[in-house]
């Protein structure tokens, strides 16, 4: 909320600086945002009546005017519209300092010398645009700086209020912080009932029960139609932010602003009969203010007369009883509507009203009638007119106090850590107008009733800790309490696997958990996803099923920045809908794109492809230890080339997919590079085995090599495995040194190239032993897989 | 014996004028091999007299001698001379670029994050972890945030079609942990957390980490402390902080706390309070008994702080250039 000192200062009379007083109130609680001055610096401009307006010789748009500036007369050349003899306006002589730097000089308009220029609001850098000349009060004394006319000399303070300081949403509201925590007085500023001129009224019947206890009205009838606001007023307007709409408007607003109840006026003479305050009916439509059609939901409040709702109550009025520039009978409304009738209602609507905004945290349930006498009195100030009677209607039952709440002095000094004097905390309760009476352990204290955010006990230990000042409080470390928590190791650290592959060159990237629909479709066709109701964007509209979409998404940025040679991964959630549940799995994945090394004086530009990734995955699980665990097997994923795709296994469960980007979509996103895609499920990729050591043989080993000659289709798993099976005990690693295709072999065929290293844990092995290891071997490998040794 | 001093001389000569190992080999064979000049002359010693021969087979085998030392000698200097030649052949040109993986990167978000939980580990904290698609429940209701409350519009939820949210805070794993392992606890919930909210200061996804602490007899006091020593361990200085009164619905009293910069300025770096008796209650603690703090913290800002970075988008755009910044 924006509030201006100058206005401040006619509640509580402080003596701190702008910035100053913006500490104090950040410390105690309001945020203060900015400190702005309320005008932009100028200098010269004064008070000045125009005499007489000629046309100008020679243009038509021009007119010549003669101005009296309580000193001298002057002549000046204008283009405003709207000015006519004797109107007050700023005046800039030649000399004056308008904002932006310009300077004033003596011009020649035409052919006609101007001794100064008449200012506009725009002019003054009081609007961003204006439509004429600023006309001042016809008493504005003529001569006086218009900064000190209008008070510029002004700071206004953004403050941030939290939802929980309903009672500060006003000049008052804030007033009332400043006096306490400064220890000054505040002003009371009484306004002082306004007698009725008439004993018209309007019959109003509450029917919405703890919904609407109170309800104030007056009708005010005669009012001049031609009257506008006054500068002073619309001046406050301006620094709190808003803008003159209609002189009831704006006198309705500036008691708001002021005393922080929301009021609505209504042309008298459109209202039907009566007012009721009630829920919605079924079905029932309304026409707001801002000309839109809304259908009521049976929760929410409404002002309706005898035809039907003329406004949600409490958020905004309808268009059929509004104030118009016609209107001469005038009802105006003070009610308190409480916070959970008001609460949420505003935002279904798609609104966010200046009213809605302080009902639905809380407005001050006493201070109706003092609203109304307070916009009466100004209203016959600037448009007249006739007061009826102010008539409050209640619903006592409904008007219940805040409930006393028992503060404990032990418990208050425990939950702070701070020692503070019984004196101490009732003087602070007592400043801050709370009802405090002595118990044996603490007190009863009742907040006063626009204070809607006390309710516990803790909710008083804040406020005498806020009052106390926080920096006050003392900073005492806790009493240490040795824990030893649980430490597993059958769980690899996330940590490890991200160093490992940061120290494999890749880089760890963080996308957004939401990408795009059609992206996330095509990588993985068919299959539901999770949906945002209210996505920022179209792009970021469901919930990831994979990495992949980010990591796409990502290398395409870099590609389209020009950098070509990617290894990236991400770890983090995604969201499949399996039987119509969420199901959220932490994931490792990871893509690599480009060269296979970095650009090398010694290194061939090779791309990187299947096996370089394979690499790194196989790293992953010698760090967890179960490389001999892991399985790849050839098959088929949408989003990666058929051939060139793996599904990875481990233990016998599927944990991930290893392949190339398939084509399809590789054009799709324009990637025009050979694209890597790895995923695995992160929680199975961190279980780890234990080390458990085996002593290793002190006997050389001896190394026999095979070439074999396998059809196509036969893995090498396959092979490994049919050697490890009839190796016997001896077998201590089975090494790939070749795979060849071509020349030499049929196609359909190929050959492999085995080295076999063999040793004993008890004697050295002979030549024999090892032709009797490698005949078994070739033998099975002949007979199970169709094999052939190649000579 | 002029023959062999002459032969010896000869000999020398040959092994001076060698420039291979080879050569030299071949000097030896020649002189001192089984058919060697000087090895013949010894054996023709038989020819001489009883008398005769010790002192002709010493002045033969002094030649020897001699001529063994000046090989060995050469040969010294013929080897080192080869080493030479191949350390020049071999010399690098140590300036060119080495081979292999350059070192890869890890996220600022990581880095931070890391940091933040290993200075949490010290005090005993334990790492906490909650789902990211979450319920009214847990997001809300159990922190004291009633449906229609003001403070709901100060979290922008992002909302899924089955009626699930995205939540909007890390704070729903501090109910989870307290629902599963009861008090005392301590515990650091990190993990991404979602508002619908898209600007220059605000993404929709940001880190966040919450830290609880409940115990007997914690106070406000202590949680200074605690904000303190995290601060200043993370910033590795004596910070300096800002204390002051703020709103969260699941904390009373509540804090928001903001740390002094280098250049003067006052910014914001966490909210923090009391943990609400209600939030107690609806976990089956009983707050007469237990009280306690906790702190959220937004990775993302204390990454900016620590490391000047001044767009907070750039963290989730993923350029390279700017990844390749934090390794």
């Amino acid at each position: 909320m924006r509030v201006n000192i100058e206005w401040l200062r006619d509640w509580v009379k402080f003596d701190l600086e702008p910035a100053q007083l913006a500490e104090r109130l950040t410390v105690a609680g309001l945020e203060v945002d900015s400190v702005e001055a309320a005008a932009p610096d100028f200098e010269g401009p004064v008070v000045a009546e125009i005499t007489a307006v000629e046309p100008h010789p020679d243009a038509d748009r021009l007119v010549v005017c003669n101005v009296n500036d309580g000193r001298k007369q002057h002549v000046v050349v204008c283009g405003a519209p709207n000015a006519t003899s004797g109107l007050r306006v700023p005046f800039a002589p030649v000399g004056a300092l308008l904002p932006g730097g310009v300077k004033i000089g003596r011009a020649k308009l035409r052919g006609v010398s101007s001794d100064g220029m008449l200012c506009s609001e725009k002019d003054l850098g009081l609007s961003e645009a204006s439509d004429g000349l600023f006309e001042l009060p016809n008493d504005a004394p003529l001569g006086q700086l218009i900064r000190e006319h209008l008070q510029l000399d002004d700071a206004i303070l953004d403050i941030d209020l939290t939802p929980n300081r309903g009672d500060c949403f006003s000049v008052l509201g804030i007033a009332r912080e400043i006096a306490a925590t400064q220890g000054l007085k505040l002003e009371t500023l009484a306004s002082s009932p306004v007698a009725a001129q008439s004993s018209d009224t309007l019959n109003v019947k509450l029917e919405a029960n703890a919904g609407c206890p109170r309800f104030v009205g007056r009708i005010v009838r005669g009012i001049s139609n031609t009257a506008t606001s006054p500068v002073w007023l619309t001046e406050r307007l301006r620094r709190a932010g808003l803008r003159p709409i209609h002189p009831v408007v704006d006198v309705t607003n500036y008691v708001m602003l002021e005393l922080g109840q929301p009021l609505h006026s209504y042309d008298e003479r459109k209202i039907d009969t009566r007012i009721v305050v009630r829920l919605a009916r079924k079905g029932e439509k309304l026409t707001l203010l801002d000309g839109r059609e809304i259908n009521i939901d049976a929760d929410v409040m409404v002002i309706a007369d005898k035809a039907g709702a003329i406004g949600i109550a409490g958020i905004m009025g309808g268009q059929r009883t509004a104030v118009d520039a016609k209107t001469q009978d005038i009802f105006l409304e003070a009610a308190y509507f409480s916070p959970p009738a008001i609460a949420g209602r505003a935002r279904r609507f798609g609104l966010h009203t200046d009213a809605s905004m302080r009902f639905e945290r809380g407005v001050d349930p006493e201070h109706q009638a003092r609203a109304i006498e307070r916009a009466t009195e100004l209203l016959l100030d600037i448009v007249g007119g006739e007061p009826g009677p102010c008539v409050e209607t209640k619903l006592p039952e409904h008007l219940a106090a805040n409930k006393p709440i028992l503060l404990r002095h032990e418990r208050l000094q425990a939950l702070l850590g701070l020692d503070v004097s019984a004196e101490n905390v009732e003087r602070i309760l007592k400043i801050l107008a709370m009802d405090v009476k002595r118990k044996r352990n603490g007190w009863r204290v009742t907040p006063p009733g626009y204070r809607f955010d006390l309710r516990i006990e803790e909710d008083l230990v804040e406020e005498v800790a806020r009052m106390i000042g926080y920096d006050n409080i003392p900073i005492t470390p806790e009493l240490s309490k040795v824990h030893l928590g649980t430490v597993t190791e059958s769980r690899v650290p996330e940590e490890r696997l991200a160093d490992l592959l940061a120290a494999r060159g890749y880089s760890e990237i963080i996308s957004y958990s939401f990408v795009d629909e059609e992206l996330e479709n095509a990588i993985n066709p068919g299959a539901p996803t999770a949906k945002l109701v209210n996505p920022i964007s179209k792009d970021l509209s469901v919930m990831r099923r994979s990495l992949w979409p980010g990591l796409l998404t990502t290398a395409r940025l870099n590609l389209s920045r020009q950098l070509s040679r990617m290894r990236l991964f991400e770890i983090g959630g995604q969201f499949s809908v399996v039987a119509s549940k969420i199901e959220e799995t932490p994931v490792l994945a990871g893509l690599v794109a480009g060269s296979r090394w970095p650009e090398h004086w010694d290194f061939a530009a090779t791309g990187v492809d299947f096996f370089d990734v394979k690499a790194d995955i196989e790293a992953i699980f010698q760090i967890t230890g179960r490389l001999d665990e892991i399985r790849f097997s050839p098959a088929e994923h949408p989003a990666l080339r058929p051939g060139q795709t793996a599904r990875i296994q481990l233990a016998g469960e599927d944990i991930g997919w290893l392949g190339s980007l398939h084509p399809v979509l590789e054009h799709r996103l324009e990637l025009r590079t050979n694209v890597i895609l790895f995923a695995l499920r992160l929680e199975q990729t961190l279980q780890s085995t234990l080390p458990n050591f085996r002593a290793y043989s002190k006997f050389p080993s001896v190394r026999r090599d095979l070439a074999l000659l396998v059809e196509e289709n036969v893995s090498v798993d396959q092979i490994i495995e049919t050697v490890r099976e009839n190796a016997g005990d001896v077998l201590q690693n089975v090494v790939i040194f070749d795979v060849y295709r071509g020349e030499g072999i049929d196609s359909g065929q190929k050959s492999v190239a085995l080295g076999l290293i063999l040793q004993d844990t008890s004697r050295t092995l002979t030549d024999a032993d090892a032709d009797r290891t490698v005949s078994s071997v070739t033998e099975h490998l002949g007979r199970v897989l169709g094999a052939t040794i190649r000579t | 014996m002029n023959q062999t001093a002459q032969l010896l001389n000869q000999a020398r000569d040959a092994v001076e004028g060698t420039t291979t190992l080879d050569e030299l080999d071949a000097v030896r064979v020649k002189y001192l091999g089984r058919k060697g000049l000087l090895t013949v002359r010894l054996k023709e010693l038989g020819g001489l007299s009883a008398d005769e021969r010790p002192a002709a087979g010493q002045i033969i085998n002094e030649a020897k001698q001699a001529l063994t030392a000046a090989i060995k000698t050469r040969r010294n200097v013929l080897e080192k001379e080869r080493i030479q030649a191949t350390l020049q052949a071999d010399g690098l040109d140590v300036s060119l670029p080495g081979r292999g993986h350059v070192s890869g990167t890890l996220h600022p978000v990581t880095r931070t994050l890391r940091r933040m939980l290993r200075i949490f580990a010290h005090a005993g904290f334990e790492v906490h972890t909650g789902p990211e698609v979450e319920d009214e429940y847990y997001n809300f209701t159990a922190l004291n945030i009633p449906k229609d409350h003001p403070a709901r519009a100060m979290h922008d939820t992002f909302y899924l079609e089955s009626g699930l949210l995205l939540r909007t805070h890390t704070s729903p794993v501090q109910i989870r942990a307290m629902e599963k392992h009861g008090v005392p606890i301590r515990l650091i919930a990190p993990g991404r957390a979602y508002r619908c909210d898209s600007d220059l200061t605000h993404t929709p996804m940001f880190t966040q980490v919450e830290v609880l602490t409940v115990d007997r007899g914690i106070s406000f006091a202590n949680l200074k402390s605690f904000t303190y020593e995290f601060l200043s361990s993370f910033f590795e200085r004596e910070v300096e902080l800002r204390f002051r009164p703020s709103y969260f619905p699941f904390t009373e009293p509540s804090a928001e706390v903001d740390v002094l910069s280098e250049s003067g300025r006052w910014l914001e770096i966490l909210g923090c309070g009391m943990v609400h008796p209600k939030v107690l209650k609806n976990v089956g603690v009983d707050p007469e008994e237990y009280t306690g703090y906790a702190l959220g913290f937004g990775v993302e800002r204390l990454a900016m702080l620590r490391y000047g970075v001044d767009d907070l988008r750039l963290f989730f755009e993923n350029d390279i250039r700017f990844l390749e910044q934090f390794r």
